[in-house]
């Protein structure tokens, strides 16, 4: 599997999608040993049990999310960290740390890009009543997978 | 292989659990890991811990892996001590930068374990 996959084209707009599904499929790999694929998302609406954000600056000026429910987000520390024991804590940092990936992952793949866009630390927030308002107004692209048979969905919102 | 001291310099403590097991399959026999969450945590983690190894995250809160790593090369008895940064900052302006500033190799995250073999194992004079 190749991880040096650019897409060079005028506009990056256009392949947004496909490079945001490409570089979750290889988080998911690489880190967790799970291959997964994008699935329709009326069929499996996402659970936001536990929202990851990391927020974009520069070049690409925006918010990248994860959401998932509290079993898929317990799961997917204990894939990262093997056996060990995984408080809550480490759920939700090993949850920040994948989505760090993903944001990295995704704008290392957008030749030009990934030199001018500069990635926060990652932000977790646990609990489903809360309303996110990102200020980031332009296209927004989700793909949604499943782990685990439980749906995750990866959402990138960007400022026009 | 002599078994070495690491330092392993990353915000996530789970990821810091992820570099230690990585570097064990990648066969380096860790006499003693000392943790960082930040750059300035590492610096003050050398003080009291020698060590044979440092791999260092980029993007941290109050001090980042880059200015660590220019750190690192002002302190004697510490610059000539291996760095190798992991970090989802893959573009070639960050490599030049960290290699520049003294750091001896490049992971991005995210990362194999045989990516961690290829890239520990020669700064620490081995074949990977």
């Amino acid at each position: 599997m190749s991880t040096d996959t650019s897409f060079v084209t005028r506009s990056h707009e256009e392949n947004w999608l496909p490079v945001l599904e490409l570089a979750v499929e290889e988080v998911f790999e690489i880190m967790l040993g799970c291959r997964v694929k994008p699935v329709a998302q009326a069929e499996h609406a996402p659970n936001s049990e536990f929202t990851a954000m990391i927020g974009l600056a520069g070049a690409l000026c925006g918010v990248i999310t994860v959401c998932c429910s509290t079993k898929s987000a317990s799961q997917m520390a204990t894939k990262m960290l093997g056996d060990a024991a995984t408080s809550a804590d480490e759920v939700s940092d090993a949850l920040g740390e994948i989505c760090n990936m993903i944001a990295g992952n995704f704008k290392n793949k957008l030749a030009g890009t990934d030199e001018r866009c500069m990635l926060s630390v990652p932000t977790v927030i646990s609990g489903e009543e809360y309303s996110l308002r990102s200020m980031a107004d332009g296209k927004a692209v989700e793909t949604v997978l499943l782990f685990e048979d439980a749906p995750v969905a990866v959402r990138l919102e960007l400022q026009s | 292989m002599d078994k070495i001291r690491a330092l392993i310099v990353d915000d996530s403590s789970v990821m810091r659990k992820i570099v230690e097991r990585s570097l064990r399959q990648a066969g380096v026999e860790l006499e003693k890991v000392t943790e960082a969450g930040n750059g300035a945590e590492a610096l003050t983690a050398l003080h009291d811990n020698p060590v044979d190894l440092i791999l260092c995250d980029i993007n941290m809160p109050v001090m980042d892996g880059l200015e660590f790593v220019r750190e690192v090369a002002k302190l004697d008895g510490v610059k000539g001590v291996p760095i190798v940064m992991i970090t989802t900052e893959g573009s070639e302006s960050h490599v030049v930068q960290a290699l520049s500033a003294g750091a001896r190799g490049y992971i991005r995250k995210p990362f194999t374990p045989d990516q961690v073999k290829e890239h520990v194992l020669p700064v620490l004079g081995k074949k990977p």
